[in-house]
C-alpha cells in the first residue's frame, strides 16, 4: 500500500509533480506515430522507385534548409496553429469542434469585409485590430451556434459542427459568387486597410514566402490560451467540465455556461486564423481558401496533446509535411504527404489510449 | 467456523483462495465459498465486502488473480462468460443487464437466437418459449413489451427468466430485493423456493439479515474480501451473523454523547437545514421523493437509514442543488434556497460530501491541491486568476491535518487509495465555512482507520454547532452517530425517532416496509 | 418539368446515398460513429476504376471496390475497436487518408493528379436511362435488405443490443467486438458500393469525386433516426432536392447553394428536436475503459 511507504521521519514532499510519467504519456504516442509514418513513407517512396534517404534529405532541405522554404513552413504552420488551438480549446472542455473549416473561412470573410469597409489610410494598428476582431467575431458566431444547440437542446456538437461546415461554406460561396467577387474570379477585391506586414518586409531573406506577422498573433493566442487554461479560474472550471462534468456540476460550475464559452471561443480562435491568408498573404477573401486546414486542426490538436505549446510544435510538423510535399514533388508525388497525414493521425489516436493503458498497468505493478 | 461437509456430495460451486485486486483495492483476498446443489445459499457481508466481485468471477465476467473455481466438481478456473453459461450458471445482476430498446422476448433470446431456415430470427418461437417458461415458473410477463416500459419488479422477472431460458441450474442473484416492494419480494421468494424444490441451486447476495434468515439454507459471511464463516441458517441468529459481518459486537453508540459546546441554549428556531413537503420527480416521471418534511438543527446529526434506492440519493442531490425540486421548499438558516444554484447554496452555507467521490466528489485527473479547491475555486482566485500560493498553502494544511497519504499535493487524485481520496473530499468540505453538512455514505469503501477518522470529524462538526444530515447504507453507522434517525421507504420517511429509541431491529422493520409510522 | 425524367434522375442521384446510408445505419446501430462513409466511398470508387481498368470487366471493378472499402473499414475497426481510439478522430483521419491514398495511386497508376482514363461500365443504353445498370437495382433494394438484417435476423438483434447496451450483450456471451467488426466491415463494403456506382456511372475516377456525399449519407442516417427505411426515404428526399436544383438551373428561382444546404439544415433541426427528437443509439461512440 502506498500509504505505508512514507515512513516516520522522512520529510513529506508536499509538492513534487510526477513529471516523468506525464512526459511519457504525452511524448510516446507522437514518437510512435512518427516511426509508423516513416515506415509508410519509405514504402510509398520505394513504390515510386526512389531512395527514401534521398527524398527525406530533399524534404528537409526544401523546408528547414532555406529561408524561402522555411518561410512557407511558417506560413502554413500559422493557420494550422490557429485551427489546432481552436480544436484543443474545445476538447479541453470535452467538446469536439469539427467546424474549424467553416469558422476559419468565416473569420477570413469577416476580416476581408471590414478591411474593404475601412477607408484607405486607416492607421495600421487600428485597422489590424478592427479586422482581427471581425475575424474572431465571425468565427465566434459560427462556433456559438453548435454551442447553443448543445446547451439548449443537447444536440451533439460533432454532427452539428460538421453540418454547419457545409451550410456556412455554401452561404459564403453564395455571397462571393453572387455578390462580392471580382469578375472572372471567386475572390473579393483587395482590402483597403489592415494589411499585415510580411516577414520579408523585415528580413529580405524570406523574400517570396507568404510568412507574415500573423505568426506572432498565433504565438500570442497560444500563450493566452495556456494562461487561461492553467492559470485562470475560468480554465480551471473549463478543464473540470472536460474531465468530469458531474464533478464540475457538484463544484458549483455551470456546465452549460462553460460549454457555451468553450465552443464559442474555439470558433473565435479558428476565425482569427483567417487573418493569415486574408490580411497577411492575399489581402482578399477567396472562396475555398480554408480547404483542409480546419480538419487538419484536429490532427494538430491530437498530436499536440491538447497543450497550447504542443499544438504549436504539431502545427510546425504538419506544415513541414505539407511544404515538404512540394519540395519532393519532382521525385515522388506530393500526394504522399496526404497519405502520411492520415497515417500519423490514426497512429497517434491509436497509440494514445494504448500507451496510457500500458503505462498505467506498469505503474500499478511497480506499486504493488 | 467452517462447518463440516458431507464427503459424498459434490458441491455445485466450490471457490477457493480467490484473490482479485482493482488497483490499490483488494476486493477479494483468499475468499472461498462452497455451495451444495439444491440449496438456497446466502452470501452476506457489508457493502464492499467483496461479494459481488466473487460472483462476477464465478460468472466469467472477470478473471481472478489467484485461486481455484470448481463447478459440479469440474475445475473451471478462469473461464469465459460463455463457459459459465454453458455450465448452467446464471447471474442476475444488481444493475439489470437488459437492452431497454428491445422487447422482452428479444432480450431473452439474445445470444442464443432461434432461427428459421438458418437466416432469420424466429421471433414467434422466441415469444412462445417465453410464455412457456412464464407458465412453468410463475414469472409472468408479456413477451412483446419493451424493457423500457417495464417496472423495476417486472424487469427483474425478465432477468430471472433470461438466465433460466439459458438453462441455468445455478442461479446467482445480486441484491435482488434492493429495488423491490414487499409484495414483489414475497413473489420472488416463492419463485426461488420453487426453483430450489425442483433441484436448482440459488446463491443470494445480500446484506439484509431478515432476508437471509427467511429464505436461505446455508450462509457464507464475507468481510473485507475474506470469507469469515459458513453456517447453517437453522443453527444461527441474526445477531451472530451481524457480529460476523461487522467483525465485532455491533456497538450502537460509540463516543457520540458529546454535548455541543455551549450551543444547546442557543439555536434560533429557524437555524440549520429545513425541508418542507419536498417532492422530486425522477427520470420515469415517478415521485422519487414524495413529500418529505424534516429539519436538522445546529449541533445535531440527523441520520437517514433505508434500503438503497428508496430516494436517499435523490434527496441529497435535491438538497445540494444537483437535481431540480418539483415542489416544496428547502431552507438553510431561514433562507429559502429551493431555486438556487449549487454555487449559491455553497454561499448559503451548504457543504456536501457526495456518495460517489470518484464520479462527483473528485476530478481524478486533477492534483490533490486542485481538488482541494473544487467548489471554492472562487475564493482562491483574484481577478479571475488562481492564486497558486494559497492553493499550495491550503493543500499543505489539509494534507497535514487530515493525514492524506502520500503527502504530495501535486499527485493526481486518481493515484490515491479510496480512503485517502475520501479524506480529500472531507478535508475540502469541512475546511470551508459552512453551517449545513450533507454527508452521503461518508465512509463507503474506506479502510477502517479512515472510517474512525471521518466519524470523528463528523462528531467534531456537530460539537461546533453544525447541522449535519447523514445518509448511510451502514445501519450501525447511522445508529452510532445520529441524534435522530429517519427511515426512508419509497420516497417517504417511514418514521422519524430519537436515536436512543432506535435499534437495528426497530429500524429494520421500517426499512422493509412491514411497519409504517408517522413522521415525528 | 417531366415527372419521369425527374424521378429517374432522382433515383440515380440517390443510389450512392442509399448504399452509404444503409452502411452507416448498421455501423451506428452497433455503436460505431460513421464519419468514415466519405472515405469508404472514395476508396471504393478508386479501387473499382483501378480493377476495371486492368481487367476490362466492371464486375472485377465491383469486387475491387468492395475490397477497397473493406480494407479502409478494417483499419477503422482495428483502431477504434481493438485499440479503442477515438472514433471521431479516426473517422476524420480515414477520410483524409482516403483522399491521400487515392491521389497518390492516381498519380502512381495513371500519372494524373485529377482523373483516371475512361473505363468500362454497366449498361449504356440511352433509352434505359441508367436502369440497365445492375448496381442501380442493387441500390434500390439495399435498404429493405438491411432493414431485414437489422430487425429480423439474429445478427441484427445483436447489432441493436451492442449499440444500445454492450454490457448486457457481453453478459449473455455475445462478443461485442466481433459484432462491431462485422458491422463496420458491412458499412465499409456498402459505402464502397456507393462509390463504385458513382465511378462506373461516370466511367472514370476524379480526385475527391465523392464530394461530400458520405456526409449527406450521415445526414440521412440521423434524419432517418437510425432506421434503414427512414434513412432511405431521407436519401430520396435529399436527392429530390438536388434534382430540383439541377432541373431548375437557369431559372434562378432559388440559389443553388440554398438547395445544397437542405440536408444539413434538416439534420440539425432533427438533432435539436424541433420535430421529434433524433435519439442516437445509447452506446454510440462511447469507449469503455
Amino acid at each position: 500500500m502506498t500509504a505505508s511507504s512514507v515512513t516516520e521521519g522522512t520529510k513529506p514532499t508536499f509538492a513534487a509533480a510526477p513529471w516523468r510519467e506525464r512526459a511519457q504519456e504525452a511524448l510516446i504516442p507522437p514518437l510512435v506515430a512518427l516511426l509508423v509514418a516513416l515506415i509508410c513513407g519509405d514504402l510509398l517512396i520505394l513504390s515510386y522507385g526512389q531512395s527514401p534517404a534521398g527524398v527525406y534529405r530533399l524534404l528537409l532541405e526544401g523546408t528547414w534548409g532555406n529561408a524561402y522554404g522555411f518561410g512557407q513552413v511558417l506560413y502554413k504552420a500559422t493557420t494550422l496553429a490557429f485551427t489546432g488551438l481552436a480544436v484543443s480549446f474545445g476538447l479541453r472542455a470535452g467538446l469536439f469542434n469539427i467546424g474549424g473549416e467553416s469558422q476559419l473561412a468565416a473569420g477570413g470573410f469577416g476580416a476581408a469585409l471590414v478591411g474593404l469597409a475601412l477607408p484607405v489610410g486607416t492607421p495600421l494598428i487600428l485597422a489590424l485590430l478592427v479586422c482581427m476582431i471581425a475575424a474572431g467575431l465571425a468565427g465566434g458566431v459560427v462556433g456559438a451556434v453548435p454551442a447553443y444547440l448543445k446547451t439548449r437542446f443537447g444536440a451533439h456538437e460533432v454532427i452539428v459542427t460538421i453540418m454547419l461546415n457545409f451550410i456556412v461554406l455554401a452561404l459564403l460561396n453564395w455571397f462571393i459568387a453572387g455578390h462580392l467577387h471580382v469578375r472572372e474570379t471567386l475572390h473579393t477585391p483587395e482590402i483597403h486597410a489592415g494589411v499585415l506586414p510580411r516577414l520579408a518586409d523585415i528580413n529580405p531573406r524570406f523574400h517570396g514566402s507568404a510568412a507574415n506577422l500573423a505568426l506572432i498573433v498565433a504565438v500570442l493566442v497560444a500563450l493566452a490560451v495556456w494562461f487561461y487554461l492553467f492559470r485562470a479560474r475560468g480554465g480551471y472550471e473549463l478543464r473540470a467540465v472536460g474531465l468530469q462534468p458531474q464533478a464540475a456540476e457538484y463544484g458549483g460550475i455551470s456546465v452549460g455556461r462553460v460549454w457555451m464559452r468553450a465552443l464559442t471561443f474555439s470558433g473565435v480562435i479558428a476565425g482569427m486564423g483567417g487573418i493569415n491568408y486574408v490580411l497577411g498573404y492575399k489581402h482578399y477573401y477567396e472562396d475555398g481558401f480554408a480547404s483542409g486546414a480546419g480538419f487538419l486542426g484536429i490532427a494538430v490538436a491530437l498530436v499536440g496533446r491538447n497543450h497550447p505549446f504542443g499544438v504549436i510544435v504539431a502545427a510546425f510538423f504538419f506544415a513541414t509535411l505539407s511544404q515538404g510535399g512540394l519540395a519532393i514533388h519532382a521525385f515522388v508525388p506530393k500526394q504522399m504527404m496526404d497519405v502520411l497525414q492520415g497515417v500519423v493521425i490514426i497512429a497517434v489516436a491509436t497509440a494514445v489510449p494504448e500507451v496510457r493503458r500500458i503505462l498505467r498497468s506498469a505503474r500499478k505493478r511497480s506499486d504493488a | 467456523m467452517i462447518g463440516p461437509l458431507p464427503q459424498s456430495v459434490v458441491p455445485a460451486i466450490r471457490m477457493e483462495g480467490i484473490d482479485k485486486s482493482f488497483g490499490a483495492i483488494r476486493a477479494n483476498r483468499g475468499a472461498s465459498v462452497e455451495v451444495m446443489p439444491g440449496e438456497i445459499h446466502a452470501l452476506v457481508g457489508e457493502n464492499g465486502a467483496g461479494k459481488s466481485t466473487l460472483m462476477r468471477i464465478l460468472g466469467g465476467l472477470m478473471k481472478p488473480d489467484a485461486g481455484r473455481i470448481e463447478v459440479n466438481g469440474r475445475d473451471v478456473t478462469g473461464w469465459s462468460t460463455n463457459g459459465a453459461i454453458a455450465a448452467g450458471i446464471g447471474i442476475v445482476h444488481q444493475h439489470f443487464m437488459l437492452v431497454p430498446t428491445l422487447s422482452v422476448a428479444e432480450n431473452l433470446v439474445l445470444g442464443c437466437e432461434p432461427k428459421t431456415r438458418g437466416i432469420s430470427l424466429d421471433y414467434k418461437r422466441a415469444a412462445d418459449d417465453v410464455r412457456k417458461l412464464s407458465n412453468e415458473t410463475g414469472l409472468v410477463i408479456a413477451p412483446d413489451r419493451l424493457i423500457s416500459d417495464l417496472s423495476v419488479g417486472e424487469a427483474q422477472r425478465v432477468e430471472i427468466l433470461k438466465v433460466l431460458f439459458r438453462g441455468a441450474r445455478i442461479l446467482v442473484l445480486d441484491e435482488p430485493t434492493a429495488v423491490l416492494s414487499p409484495p414483489e419480494v414475497r413473489e420472488l421468494w416463492a419463485v426461488l423456493r420453487r426453483l430450489r424444490d425442483k433441484g436448482d441451486t440459488v446463491v443470494l447476495i445480500t446484506h439484509r439479515l431478515d432476508e437471509v434468515v427467511e429464505i436461505s439454507n446455508t450462509i457464507t459471511v464475507m468481510r473485507a474480501g475474506q470469507t469469515v464463516a459458513r453456517v447453517k441458517t437453522s443453527e444461527t441468529t441474526p445477531a451472530e451473523i451481524a457480529r460476523l459481518m461487522v467483525g465485532r459486537e455491533v456497538s450502537l453508540s460509540a463516543g457520540k454523547r458529546v454535548q455541543p459546546s455551549g450551543r444547546r441554549t442557543g439555536p434560533q428556531p429557524d437555524q440549520g437545514l429545513e425541508a418542507r413537503n419536498l417532492v422530486v420527480v425522477g427520470s420515469r416521471g415517478i415521485r422519487v421523493i414524495d413529500g418529505v418534511t424534516f429539519n436538522v438543527k445546529p449541533g445535531e446529526i440527523f441520520g437517514i437509514a433505508g434500503v438503497e434506492g428508496n430516494g436517499q440519493t435523490e434527496l441529497i442531490e435535491a438538497l445540494a442543488g444537483l437535481r431540480p425540486v418539483f415542489a416544496g421548499e428547502i431552507l438553510v438558516d431561514g433562507a429559502d434556497i429551493t431555486r438556487r444554484s449549487v454555487a449559491q447554496r455553497h454561499e448559503a452555507g451548504v457543504s456536501h460530501i457526495p456518495e460517489d467521490r470518484q464520479r462527483r466528489g473528485l476530478i481524478l485527473e486533477y492534483t490533490v491541491a486542485n481538488n482541494l479547491i473544487l467548489g471554492v475555486q472562487k475564493y482562491f482566485s483574484r481577478n479571475g486568476i488562481i492564486d497558486r500560493d494559497r492553493v499550495t498553502e491550503n493543500a499543505t494544511r489539509a494534507i497535514t491535518s487530515f493525514d492524506i497519504r502520500p503527502p504530495n499535493a501535486l499527485l493526481a487524485a486518481r493515484a490515491l487509495s479510496g480512503g485517502n481520496q475520501q479524506k480529500v473530499v472531507v478535508a475540502r468540505e469541512m475546511g470551508r465555512g459552512f453551517s449545513v453538512l450533507l454527508a452521503s455514505q461518508p465512509t463507503r469503501g474506506v479502510d477502517v482507520g479512515a472510517i474512525e477518522f471521518i466519524h470523528q470529524q463528523l462528531l467534531n462538526a456537530r460539537a461546533q454547532g453544525k447541522a449535519i444530515l447523514l445518509v448511510s447504507a451502514e445501519l450501525n453507522e447511522v445508529l452510532a452517530l445520529s441524534d435522530r434517525i429517519a427511515v426512508m421507504y419509497r420516497g417517504k420517511f417511514a418514521v422519524v425517532m430519537p436515536a436512543a429509541e432506535a435499534s437495528e431491529e426497530v429500524l429494520g422493520e421500517y426499512m422493509i416496509g412491514t411497519k409504517k409510522g408517522t413522521a415525528a | 418539368m417531366n415527372p419521369i425524367s425527374f424521378l429517374t434522375q432522382m433515383i440515380r442521384i440517390a443510389i450512392p446515398y442509399l448504399f452509404a446510408a444503409s452502411g452507416g445505419v448498421v455501423a451506428e446501430r452497433a455503436g460505431i460513429v460513421s464519419l468514415t462513409l466519405e472515405g469508404f466511398m472514395l476508396s471504393g470508387a478508386f479501387a473499382a476504376v483501378l480493377g476495371t481498368n486492368y481487367s476490362g470487366s466492371p464486375w472485377v471493378g465491383v469486387l475491387c471496390g468492395i475490397l477497397g472499402g473493406l480494407i479502409f473499414s478494417l483499419i477503422h475497426a482495428v483502431a477504434t475497436i481493438r485499440y479503442r481510439a477515438d472514433q471521431v478522430v479516426v473517422g476524420v483521419a480515414i477520410n483524409l487518408l482516403a483522399i491521400g491514398v487515392t491521389r497518390f495511386f492516381l498519380k502512381l497508376f495513371f500519372a494524373s493528379s485529377s482523373n483516371s482514363p475512361r473505363v468500362a461500365g454497366f449498361g449504356g443504353n440511352i433509352n434505359a436511362a441508367g436502369f440497365d445498370n445492375p448496381l442501380l437495382w442493387l441500390g434500390i433494394v439495399v435498404a429493405p435488405v438491411m432493414a431485414f438484417v437489422i430487425y429480423k435476423t439474429p445478427f441484427g438483434l445483436r447489432v441493436r443490443a451492442v449499440g444500445e447496451h454492450p454490457d448486457a450483450a457481453e453478459s449473455v456471451g455475445v462478443s461485442v467486438p466481433r459484432v462491431r467488426y462485422v458491422a463496420v466491415a458491412i458499412s465499409g463494403m456498402l459505402a464502397a458500393l456507393g462509390g463504385v456506382y458513382l465511378a462506373l456511372d461516370q466511367h472514370q475516377f476524379t480526385d475527391q469525386m465523392t464530394a461530400g456525399r458520405g456526409f449527406i449519407a450521415i445526414s440521412a442516417v440521423i434524419f432517418g433516426r437510425w432506421d434503414p427505411i427512414r434513412a432511405a426515404l431521407a436519401c430520396l428526399l435529399f436527392a429530390a432536392a438536388e434534382t430540383l436544383q439541377i432541373q431548375l438551373q437557369g431559372s434562378h428561382a432559388i440559389p443553388s447553394q440554398f438547395i445544397e444546404m437542405i440536408p444539413y439544415v434538416l439534420t440539425i433541426i432533427a438533432l435539436a428536436g424541433v420535430v421529434g427528437r433524433a435519439v442516437p443509439p445509447a452506446a454510440l461512440g462511447k469507449v469503455e475503459d
